[in-house]
């Protein structure tokens, strides 16, 4: 396979540029949603629940009303009266999700009331000051205790804790089973964790009464904001102006904070006043609702000798927590690439999301996907411990090759492009693989525990909706559209609005690049505009490793449109046929005549001034919108069970060197390596940046992130104490070694690399761990591995 | 609850307000003196993203109260451009090697480096990684702003 990147020139996407947004950012100049400081503004405190589940008897309010600046307390019961249900994932009638607790508290840390005052110090005062009376009652944390006929249900008039239990059988699963010499099964549990940013969930809205609008400025990252607001209030979807520009400090999935959005949104209504609700650390981490998959695989995969995997089983228990949300499509999301980058030939997907009395789980950085990927990459390892073979060559044995693309997999997707083999032959060349395991195994010589570990993982990019009506037959959206509409002003200079807020993905930059390539004029020059929701186009929000590809496609397709406008200008002038005519630089000459040529600034006085030298019935000035479809979307899941997922599959492949001390447990990695194919990079920076911290992530969640709560339902990691994330110390220097594979159904070949790191690094670090321990007849399949963990398992505490 | 009158420096300009007792350096900065730059992460001196210098130390603004800072010289974010708004080395190789994503963390990391580079102008990757361990980022995996720093160190040494 070709390095295709640099067989085709471009003239500034794949190139390194600084990144727009970033001058901002350095200068203290960003603009995040706490920077935003309205007259008059109110703040919210929350009275949150002390019990895992709890009657809510009667909330006596007087005493923090009475306290001055105190001006309003908003209980769940008000609400309910007054606002539609949240919008869940599934169809479950029966659940009502209100943005506070009503007649029931269903966690610890859930919100029963929001204090209203004139500064959030005071409400917090007035918060100890409300008092609530509960009437505690049974809960269930564990998540297959949840699913016993005597468990306390955490939502009665549901019936059951089973939020949905869905299976499919794609292809012989049975007979594959049968046929093979060799099986094995296990079970590795992926613990409650997320991707928790650094900015907590903050929304201010306004809502004026002259304009009957309601103004919201939000950390947000979530499709169809503007109209979840609406549907909870009862409001026209024009009636709501989410101000997209605001800077979101972190989100990588999470920061979907409907809830807060409605609270606030509702009061400024009622109070006529603009009301800021900022999350502290606690809010955030116990009763903001971001926690990640928290997921159990029973894995059972079918082989023969030479180490081929023919057959998989996967039954995946997701504990949602309390509230169905988004967490049971991220059970949705794998089946994109259920089999990860092998061959097997048949697949069972048993998904079952089941609630308990814990926090409500909310969409996390790759979906559903990093979990999945870790228990099949431990299924590789296990394949080849079993048969005495080189985890390597066992990948290698099963990888699909380079010409079976598109591949299509049991479950019905269809990968795009790849080159798996070459990307590990490049990596394990890069890493120095045969001298990594000298490395350790010298390590090992000295009497400590060393292991290499490896992993290659896919990342579905391109996000769609096709898991939606997936997993709930009475949704049936079959797209997730992204828009561009670019504008080039009187004296030509170009603006590009999109209708998305960003998180840090450089989207500003994206337009602007794209939009240079495609008109061939310096991406500087661009101004790439995050617009407020009322002036923008249909967007999809950047969700599902999307935007380069999507929002990508929507800006190419946009300046194409301009580059045709200007053409068919200079075409009308010249009284020649397009096709006789040359494009360069935004200049347009007559092709074998290069003195003929009408210049950028002359073709777009034209459109905005010379109306008589237009083409006939053409619109005056320069302006063109694309709204993209979602490549290869559109289309319902099939009857069989299949279904065409996510569009592009960006492949990864990690391999790091750790030790552990035997006394402690504690890990160190020594050396980590990544090769990555995301096709065409459009900003080698952001794409790099991405993946770096993907896999800061990816160790987060292998060794050290879990919300962990007691026996008595109490969350014990609401604090940057309690919940470890790994500093500058953990995380190790990491060598990248790219490939570049072009996807054939994006503008230039891109596929997503949002979520790149995060889906090998933790199957990765699992990888190493197991190497360590192997020597020992030991082996660990929980997530995280902290160092108590591996330390019990050490001393025989566990097994 | 009583309220302080607290004059600081702040960039430079000597800045004043009214605070009570128990509000926090950072909420006096970003609210009562509007430097927002300066940012709110944990509220319990872990993550770093309040960091800002009193009298040429970093400490984190969340943990001390405003009061404590009356009478003393702060720099925060928006302090370490130049006099006519150009960027500091420090910031520009931040840009130049891509140091941050979301930037809310950014400016903590900003502070951290730019003490660590007026006390050790010449740094190893230990060094720095030492000098940001206190100081969280969820994007970067810390890895650009490492090289941001060298790059940093490397040119202000050459142009020495």
């Amino acid at each position: 396979m070709t390095d295709t990147t640099a067989a085709k020139e471009y003239r500034y996407i794949t190139k390194k540029r600084r990144v727009t947004e970033d001058r901002r950012f350095i200068t203290g100049r960003g603009n995040f949603a706490a920077d935003y400081n309205l007259p008059g503004m109110l703040h919210v405190a929350m009275v949150t629940s002390p019990y895992a589940c709890a009657e809510i008897k009667g909330i006596n309010a007087e005493a923090a009303l009475a306290l001055p600046g105190v001006r309003y307390v908003l209980t769940g019961a008000e609400l309910f009266e007054n606002i539609n249900p949240l919008l869940s994932g599934l169809d479950l009638p029966n659940i009502k999700r209100i943005p506070l607790a009503h007649e029931r508290a269903r966690y610890a840390g859930e919100w029963v009331a929001a204090v209203v005052a004139e500064s959030r110090h005071i409400a917090e005062d007035a918060v100890e000051l409300v008092e609530v009376d509960y009437n505690p009652i049974d809960f269930v944390i564990d998540p297959e205790e949840a699913m016993q006929p005597e468990a306390p249900l955490v939502h009665p008039q549901h019936g059951s804790n089973i939020l949905c239990d869905k299976s499919w059988v794609w292809g012989d699963v049975d007979g594959d089973f049968d046929a093979a010499p060799h099986s094995l099964a296990f079970r590795a549990r992926w613990s409650r964790c997320s991707t928790i940013p650094i900015e907590t969930f903050v929304v201010t809205a306004k809502w004026d009464e002259g304009k009957e609008l309601l103004d919201v400025w939000a950390s947000i990252q979530m499709p169809k904001y503007p109209e979840q607001i609406a549907r909870a209030l009862s409001l026209p979807v024009n009636a709501i102006n989410v101000h997209f520009d605001v800077d979101v400090g972190g989100s990588y999935g999470l920061k979907r904070g409907i809830r807060q959005t409605v609270i606030v949104s509702y009061l400024t209504r009622k109070l006529r006043a603009p009301v800021r609700f900022n999350e502290d650390r606690l809010e955030n981490m116990s009763g903001g609702e971001m926690h990640g998959p928290d997921r159990i695989f029973d894995m059972e995969v079918a082989f023969d000798d030479e180490g081929i995997m023919h057959s998989l089983k996967i039954k995946a228990t997701d504990d949602a927590g309390c509230y169905p949300g988004r967490a049971p499509l991220q059970l949705g999301k794998p089946v994109s690439a259920i089999v990860g980058p092998y061959r097997i030939k048949s697949a069972s997907y048993n998904a079952i999301s089941v609630t308990t009395n814990k926090t409500s789980q909310e969409a996390v950085r790759g979906f559903g996907q990093a979990p999945t990927n870790f228990a099949i990459e431990a299924m590789v390892d296990k394949v080849a411990r079993k048969l005495g073979m080189d985890r390597d060559e066992v990948r290698r044995r099963n990888m699909i090759r380079a010409d079976e693309f598109p591949y299509r997999i049991p479950s019905g997707s269809e990968y795009d492009s790849g080159d798996y083999h070459t990307v590990l032959d490049k990596l394990q060349t890069s890493a120095g693989w045969q001298e990594l395991l000298t490395k350790r195994d010298a390590i090992r010589a000295e009497g400590k525990l060393a292991g290499v570990g490896i992993s290659t993982c896919l990342e579905p990019s391109g996000g769609n909706s096709s898991f939606e009506p997936f997993f709930n037959p009475k949704n049936d959206t079959t797209t997730w559209m992204e828009s561009c509409l670019i504008k080039v002003d009187m004296l030509g200079s170009i603006t590009a609005l999109m209708g998305t807020s960003t998180s840090g993905q450089g989207h500003e930059s994206l337009l602007s690049v794209v939009i240079g390539e495609i008109l061939e004029r310096d991406p500087d020059t661009i101004r790439g505009v995050h617009a407020e929701s009322l002036g923008a186009l249909p967007s999809n929000s950047p969700v599902g490793s999307r935007m380069a590809i999507m929002l990508g496609g929507a800006a190419a397709g946009a300046a194409e449109k301009i580059k045709k406008q200007l053409l068919e200008i200079a075409a009308h002038n010249f009284q020649l046929p397009v096709d006789r005519l040359i494009y360069d630089g935004g200049d347009i000459s007559v092709e074998g005549d290069p003195d003929k040529v009408m210049n950028w600034h002359l073709l777009i006085d034209i459109a905005h001034r010379q109306y008589h030298k237009m083409p006939l019935g053409s619109e005056p000035g320069l302006q063109a919108q694309h709204t993209w479809e979602v490549p290869t979307g559109g289309a319902l899941p099939a009857e069989d069970g299949t279904v065409q997922m996510y569009p592009c599959y960006a492949f990864e492949a990690h391999i790091p060197l750790i030790t552990i001390d035997p006394d402690t447990g504690q890990v160190e990695i020594l050396d980590y390596h990544m090769g990555h194919d995301c096709g065409t990079v459009l900003n080698p920076d952001i794409v790099r940046g991405m993946s770096l911290g993907g896999i800061a992530h990816g160790i987060g969640a292998a060794l050290y992130e879990k919300f962990e709560y007691d026996e008595g339902g109490q969350h014990l990691s609401g604090s940057f104490m309690d919940y470890l994330l790994p500093s500058s110390h953990e995380i190790p220097h990491v060598e990248m070694v790219k490939h570049y594979t072009p996807s054939p159904l994006t503008t230039f070949g891109q596929k997503g690399s949002g979520e790149s790191g995060y889906l090998g690094a933790p199957a990765a670090i699992a990888s190493a761990v197991n190497d360590a321990l192997a020597p020992l007849g030991k082996s660990i399949d929980t997530l995280p591995m902290r160092v108590r963990d591996i330390e019990a398992l050490l001393n025989g505490q566990t097994e | 609850m009583s309220e302080h009158k607290i004059t600081l420096t702040v960039n430079g300009r000597e800045m004043s307000g009214h605070a009570e007792a128990r509000l926090t350096l950072v909420d006096f900065l970003r609210d009562v003196l509007g430097q927002t730059g300066t940012h709110i992460g944990c509220e319990h001196g872990v993550c770093g993203a309040c960091s800002v210098v009193m009298d040429g130390k970093p400490v984190r603004s969340c943990l001390m109260f405003a009061v404590m800072a009356d009478g003393h010289e702060i720099t925060t974010v928006e302090g370490l451009e130049g006099p006519n708004g150009e960027l500091s080395p420090l910031q520009d190789a931040f840009w130049e090697n891509h140091a941050m994503q979301c930037g809310y963390c950014t400016p903590g990391m900003l502070i951290a480096t730019h003490t660590l580079l007026q006390e050790n102008p010449d740094p190893d990757e230990a060094e720095i990684r030492e000098a940001i361990g206190g100081n969280l980022c969820r994007c970067t995996g810390y890895q650009q702003i490492v090289e941001a720093v060298q790059m940093a160190a490397k040119k202000v040494q050459e142009a020495s």
